[in-house]
């Protein structure tokens, strides 16, 4: 879904240059706190996976692909912050280095790639994981659905970006309607690859996965219940 | 190498903010995982779909595709994820693949290092003041 210059207009792409300028910063300082001796080695390693699985275009139906966000597989790996800064990366390295995404829409593909889908998808896993039986198999079911439900409602924040400064005169409903459709089935395949990705990691090192931290046993000192603002 | 700390789910002993970094079960972790992005992307990626994204087909379809401009790095040498002056299709998109792993891998473990260590900084001082005054 990267979106490319001129789609939008330019103040609304400039504004949303803004908005994800504060939200990488306040990422940045998120992060701070959220990395550690296992989440640090492993940012880098998050970002490349999703840099790779987003080339790997899958059909969704007619003529039309699909590909990974990442921000909700990111954000149960590696924590939330930690998680969109890893997908601001992916998606500055693609507008920069391989033309994937326009320059000026960076701040908007930032907006609805890293930040919504890392917002949604994680708030959606814990709200999951908080009705799910607490057994370690949740974690790539929970993780699954949250990524999901992120890529329609990533499509819905485009056409909200499209409605404000959209620079054809199209009918929005239609826009609406065509893009959060194709993006359902998408997310179908963003669901998969997640729960996928995320039970392998479990596999072979569950103590490396973020969102399944308060499910292991033997932890001295570490959050039980982890709420966003736990330590201070 | 100490045993000892093997058994441990990194406690806070374990956690203490020293620069000997990973330990070497998950070194071998990542080099995996990046073994991995690498085959994705260099050979996998071949196969992908080459159909327009939801995006695009609904720009088509709903007609505003035309509005699109083209890319102002648009003559890059990686653009459109191929390699420039590589005819070799397979060759030219692995190429930008696993040049795109690297500097992924590169740019966000090097961000991430930077943030750990002013985390670090700042939490030793444990002064709300003094972490105050390194928001950027």
């Amino acid at each position: 879904m990267h979106v490319p210059d001129g789609f939008i207009d330019a103040p609304t792409s400039v504004a949303a240059g803004g908005v994800a300028l504060v939200g990488v910063a306040a990422c940045l300082r998120g992060a701070r706190r959220e990395l550690d001796e296992r989440t640090a080695p492993l940012a880098g390693l998050v970002a490349a996976f999703v840099f790779s699985v987003q080339m790997l275009n899958f059909p969704v139906g007619a003529g039309t692909s699909g590909h990974l966000m990442g921000g909700a597989l990111a954000a149960v790996l590696i924590g939330p912050w930690t998680g969109a800064l890893a997908v601001s990366v992916v998606l500055g390295v693609q507008a920069l280095l391989f033309a994937d995404g326009g320059l000026s829409a960076l701040g908007i593909n930032i907006i609805l790639m890293a930040l919504i889908t890392v917002l949604v998808g994680y708030t959606s896993f814990r709200l999951l994981m908080r009705v799910m039986p607490r057994r370690i198999t949740s974690v790539p079911l929970a993780a699954g659905i949250a990524a999901f439900v992120s890529v329609p409602v990533a499509a819905a924040a485009f056409v909200g970006f499209y409605a404000i400064g959209g620079t054809s005169d199209v009918s929005i409903g239609a826009v609406a309607s065509a893009m959060i459709g194709v993006h359902v089935l998408i997310g179908v395949g963003e669901g998969v690859i997640t729960a996928l990705t995320v039970g392998s990691v479990l596999a072979v090192r569950p103590d490396l996965v973020y969102g399944a931290r308060d499910l292991l046993p033997k932890q001295q000192l570490e959050l039980r219940r982890s709420s966003p603002e736990a330590s201070s | 190498m100490s045993e000892r700390s093997e058994s441990t789910m990194d406690t806070a002993a374990t956690t203490e903010p020293t620069a000997s970094g990973p330990s070497r079960r998950t070194q071998l972790f990542v080099l995996g995982g990046l073994l991995v992005a690498v085959v994705l992307a260099g050979i996998v990626s071949f196969y992908a779909s080459s159909d327009p994204d939801g995006l695009s087909k609904v720009s088509e379809d709903k007609g505003f595709a035309q509005s699109e401009k083209d890319h102002r790095l648009g003559d890059s040498p990686l653009a459109d994820y191929s390699t420039k002056d590589v005819d070799n299709d397979r060759l030219s998109g692995g190429m930008a693949g696993v040049i795109g792993v690297g500097v992924t891998f590169v740019v966000a473990g090097g961000l991430t290092l930077l943030v750990r260590r002013r985390g670090q900084s700042s939490e030793a001082s444990d002064d709300p003041a003094a972490a105050e005054a390194h928001r950027p």
